[in-house]
């Protein structure tokens, strides 16, 4: 067990108080937490669903571009913001854990604390459907 | 190692007859080691007093800043090892994103603020951005991590390679969650205070304050307990007491947190002068 950076603690607090829906993974993109507001768009709770390697939740979800067409795991927006360590959005298409299709915007963004610690990155979601 | 109070007062120096016994001096801990080598830890009022007992044989001290809160700094220009000529002083201190320790810690220590340049001291300190991870200082191994409380604010975890000391005295740990402690891994400290012999924790508030005060960066005594108790630590320091906080009310707070005991640590309330061995 290793306990997670100070800056990561607060945004998951700071998430789990937030209607916006929140995704948080760790510098290999591994993920840490979603809030109780991204449970719906996702499909699961996160308690259930737990901390998961990005190589399930990258692919999990079958996130597709707006023709439909997959998006391997670096187009999207969290991955972007791990790799260039700068924000990026998309609008994707992704699959729920209760197999229901939603069309979402995406804005993710990179969390480097002091001494330029990178500590991984956040997503937030908008969910076009709720439109 | 020994470790000696000298300052467990939070936020303002409180004198006065209501708190003569606890104490009104802000955060101020020594911590000696078997070499006699000399680690203080935060310069608040309680480090005037300290300086006084520095042998003048003393050559070599490191002050090991939490934060840049006033009542952590507000003693360091009283530190009389400061102005004597040859002593080697070793300030270390969390740089914020955008300044390092040296040019945060001058917005103090110049005027108008305080007479003295903090280049003109005799001493010639040197400044250090506390480095967020281990290193040694003499006969010491240090770990350093931040830790809930607003700005950049450090804990300590200190060992001389037999005890092991754990110092958070500014910590709100419990800041946003529901139902405190979450486990381990997302808990701001645990790793700093996991099986120390020895946490020096923040206690300000009781917990109606402490819904008062919510994200002023510091612990009830419930929660200070209920980390203890999550880190498994052998003793607990309550620290950092409220200044409104009376001698009366402090051992009133101690004998109602004894209460809720059994513990599996010994409960102790910080008093100024009270000393340790670990």
């Amino acid at each position: 067990m290793l306990q997670k950076q100070v800056e990561i603690i607060l945004m998951r607090q700071l998430a789990s108080y937030l209607t916006l829906p929140v995704f948080v993974v760790d510098p290999e993109g591994n993920l840490l937490y979603y809030n109780a507001s991204a449970e719906p768009l996702l499909g699961r709770q996160f308690d259930e669903a737990g901390e998961m390697p990005i190589r399930e939740w990258s692919t999990i979800f079958a996130p597709v571009d707006e023709r439909g067409a997959p998006l391997p795991p670096d187009a999207l927006p969290l991955a972007i913001a791990l790799q260039k360590r700068r924000p990026a959005y998309r609008r994707i298409r992704i699959t729920g854990l209760d197999g229901v299709p939603r069309e979402l915007e995406v804005v993710a963004f990179p969390l480097e604390g002091q001494g330029r610690r990178f500590l991984g990155a956040v997503a937030i979601f908008y969910s076009v459907n709720a439109r | 190692m020994r470790i000696t109070l000298w300052g467990t007062r939070g936020s303002l120096p409180s004198a006065g007859p209501e708190t003569v016994r606890y104490g009104g001096n802000t955060s101020c801990v020594e911590v000696r080691g078997r070499s006699h080598a000399l680690l203080v830890l935060d310069a608040g009022t309680g480090i005037r007093r300290l300086g006084g007992t520095v042998d003048p044989g003393v050559t070599r001290i490191h002050i090991l800043l939490t934060h840049l809160h006033m009542d952590h700094i507000q003693g360091l220009g009283f530190f009389a090892p400061l102005y004597r000529d040859g002593v080697e002083v070793h300030v270390y201190g969390p740089r914020s994103t955008t300044q390092d320790l040296r040019t945060r810690l001058t917005r103090y220590l110049s005027p108008p603020l305080f007479p003295v340049r903090l280049r003109d001291l005799p001493s010639r300190p040197h400044l250090h951005d506390v480095p967020l991870s281990r290193f040694e200082v003499d006969e010491f191994t240090i770990t350093c991590e931040l830790v809930a409380h607003p700005g950049p604010t450090v804990g300590y975890r200190i060992t001389d390679g037999g005890g092991t000391l754990a110092y958070m005295p500014d910590h709100e740990p419990a800041l946003g969650v529901p139902r405190f402690p979450l486990d381990a891994a997302w808990t701001s400290g645990y790793e700093l205070a996991q099986r120390a012999d020895l946490l020096i924790h923040d206690s300000q508030y009781t917990m109606p304050e402490y819904v008062e005060h919510v994200g002023w960066g510091h612990s009830a005594i419930d929660h200070a307990i209920a980390f203890a108790r999550l880190a498994r630590v052998r003793r607990l320091v309550m620290f950092h007491h409220d200044p409104g906080h009376s001698d009366a009310m402090l051992d009133r707070l101690l004998a109602e947190a004894g209460n809720a005991g059994p513990f599996p640590f010994e409960l102790v309330s910080g008093i100024e002068g009270m000393q340790f061995e670990i």
